[in-house]
């Protein structure tokens, strides 16, 4: 009896977080030989999981790969950008009247505001009536601006040949242009088509430079333009008293960019001579506006398609529920001899809950895997999509979603497992 | 080292309340090979599970092996059982998808030892048997007698006090069966403490005591001389 006696304490001394190590592990890997015992069936009840999840994966895939596209495009923009532009109210339109910025408050923002790093007023060079863009008899349709050097500090983008325009080309209103890549490439002009002549309307212009290609968005070229200098644009067009332009500037300190748009708007207000009360006839911009708001439509989408799959994912849950129950009925005899053996009810509902848990998360993972697949292979079919990209929280979120309804919807089955009386268990046929 | 005084187990059919145990004062020693026989319908079936701790006693005081039983709530029943009581069942109630050494183990499993350990536990109860050379086989891939020693082994395992058997001959064909009971012997000899429920004269002769319950009473208790190989052959 003694030997006996000793090996009872060498059972006691092994401590309690390490038991229950042993316990879990014993109890996946229960659930493991569980689930590969009765393959099809564990795929069947782990099908309403794998769609659901697939689905959200799917769409979180197609909108984040788009939304990340997008916001990569904005960033050559320069985040650090605003566009003041005039504004008139519907009303006010239908009446004929516009309001402009004058070239005066061009020069005020400069000197009367610190913060700012660079000006530059731009404006539609083709307002009488869409001249076109000629070279021999290739003609080209995009939008021509005419604008200042800040210009390219402005909007972070460089002449790739050649060069850009200067402020001795707008003094003396010389008539050059810089062409986007799409605009060169419509005009069938050489890679380096520095030197050579165009024809706008009926003025020839000399080629200086082209830009660095931008790329699509939606599909669209971002390439299709020209830019001249401003003050030809302003001779050419032949609006020289009033305008249409527009100040896109950018700031030194991207933190005082709010400070300093409410600095512009009280400048402009005052320049204006605008009283309190009445609104403003001009909006400031951020250059990411589009970006954000195009940010805010995919975070509803993506609200909208997990709400809809959050649903069906329970559904799904009832199902795991519904085969667990099942499988505790079947296994009455063997819960019953575990009983016997001396598991306690803690031991059974773990053994059950995990198993539900397990079958839920496997089929998750597989979700995740099939709705990327899916859609890289949706995003491979529209012409010009970008590649999808699934987010590290997305796949985190999936799993923790899919361990949790496997939790919940797999007590009722584990707590009615662990309550079966022993002697019932086993005599059960 | 077991100890029944006055107890008494009543289920609830319908209406009525039906005793299916009364009045039943049991000592039992240590190293004691005792038959629990009886007709069907005896009460030995409810006394197997009272004794086994798969039951409590709706009267009356259990004492087992020091420990007052009756009345302890499930999880407690379920740690008795574990640690104090090995089962043998009829139908040898083994996991059909485990391993030989699987199912010896498991007994292990829910008194928090580590795998390498129930393994080697598991091994040397299944050696205990004779089944050193089967460990890695599935219950249907062994024969009935096989069978029976992988669930005598898991009795085993986990070192008790009292192994409790519930016809352990009751599937066995009867050259199988004389095996087993020979096994029983030898584990009597090394100092185990045997309860084997029992209908058949043949097993309950190969014990040292007979209890013999009758409509829920004990109606008989005696020592005998069991037969043992030794006398079969003479």
């Amino acid at each position: 009896m003694t030997a006996r006696a000793s090996n009872a304490d060498e059972d006691l001394r092994t401590n309690r977080v390490q038991s229950s190590f042993y316990a879990v592990q014993e109890c996946l890997r229960s659930a493991l030989a569980s689930i590969r015992a009765h393959g099809l069936r564990s795929f069947l009840t782990m099908l309403g999981i794998i769609i659901g999840v697939a689905s959200v994966i799917c769409v979180i895939a197609l909108v984040q790969g788009l939304s990340q596209s997008i916001s990569q495009q904005f960033q050559g923009l320069g985040s650090n950008t605003l566009t003041l532009r005039a504004e008139t109210p519907f009303e006010d339109q239908l009446r004929g009247k516009r309001n402009r910025l004058k070239v005066s408050d061009l020069d005020q923002l400069k000197f009367r505001i610190e913060g700012i790093k660079n000006v530059t007023p731009v404006v539609f060079a083709s307002s009488r009536g869409g001249a076109d863009v000629r070279n021999g008899s290739n003609i080209a349709a995009g939008q021509m601006f005419g604008t200042t050097e800040s210009y390219q500090e402005v909007q972070q983008t460089f002449p790739k040949y050649g060069r850009f325009l200067t402020e001795s080309d707008d003094v003396t209103r010389r008539r050059v242009v810089v062409l986007g890549e799409q605009m060169r490439r419509d005009l069938k002009l050489p890679e380096n088509p520095v030197g050579r002549f165009i024809q706008i309307g009926s003025e020839w212009f000399k080629v200086v430079g082209t830009m660095e290609p931008r790329g699509e968005m939606f599909g669209l070229s971002q390439d299709n333009y020209l830019l001249m200098p401003y003050q030809t644009a302003l001779a050419v067009t032949g609006v020289v008293i009033q305008p249409d332009l527009w100040v896109i500037f950018s700031v030194t300190d991207l933190n005082a960019m709010e400070n300093i748009k409410d600095r512009v708007a009280s400048l402009i207000r005052q320049l204006h001579q605008i009283k309190p009360g009445k609104p403003d006839d001009f909006k400031i911009e951020a250059s990411d506006t589009l970006a954000k708001s195009f940010k805010e439509i995919s975070t509803t989408i993506t609200l909208v398609v997990a709400g809809i799959v959050g649903i069906s994912l329970l559904v799904g849950g009832v199902g795991i529920m519904n085969i667990m129950l099942v499988s505790v009925t079947e296994r009455t005899r063997e819960i019953g001899i575990a009983k016997a053996l001396g598991a306690p009810r803690q031991f059974i509902l773990m053994q059950f809950l995990i198993e539900a848990m397990v079958l839920a998360v496997i089929g998750g993972l597989i979700g995740i895997v099939l709705g990327y697949a899916l859609g890289f292979g949706i995003a491979k079919m529209i012409p010009n999509f970008p590649d999808p990209t699934v987010p590290w929280w997305a796949v985190v979120g999936a799993c923790t979603f899919s361990g949790l309804i496997g939790i919940i919807f797999g007590i009722l089955p584990a707590s009615k497992a662990a309550n079966l009386a022993p002697i019932d268990a086993l005599r059960y046929e | 080292m077991i100890t029944l005084e006055g107890v008494g187990k009543t289920y609830r059919l319908g209406e009525t309340d039906f005793a299916a145990l009364m009045d039943i004062n049991l000592r039992i020693n240590r190293n004691e090979y005792v038959a629990l026989t009886g007709a069907s319908g005896s009460g030995k079936s409810t006394m197997m599970n009272v004794l086994g701790c798969l039951d409590t006693p709706t009267v009356g005081r259990y004492t087992l092996d020091g420990e007052a039983v009756a009345g302890l709530d499930e999880d407690a029943l379920a740690s008795v059982r574990n640690r104090k009581i090995g089962f043998v069942f009829q139908n040898f109630y083994l996991r059909a998808r485990a391993s030989a050494l699987d199912n010896v183990a498991q007994p292990l499993i829910y008194r928090g030892i580590s795998p390498a350990q129930r393994n080697a536990r598991a091994r040397e109860a299944l050696t205990r048997v004779g089944l050193e050379h089967r460990l890695m086989h599935k219950p249907n891939e062994l024969s009935g007698g096989q069978r029976q020693r992988v669930a005598i082994a898991r009795a085993l395992v986990g070192r008790p006090e009292l192994l409790l058997a519930d016809e352990p001959t009751g599937n066995l064909d009867s050259k199988t069966a004389v095996e087993i009971m020979e096994l029983f012997s030898e584990l009597h000899r090394d100092g185990l403490t045997l309860v084997v429920v029992t209908h058949e004269p043949d097993v309950a002769a190969h014990c040292h005591r007979v209890v013999r319950l009758h409509d829920g009473r004990i109606s008989e208790d005696r020592t005998q001389t069991p037969v043992t190989p030794a006398s079969v052959a003479a």
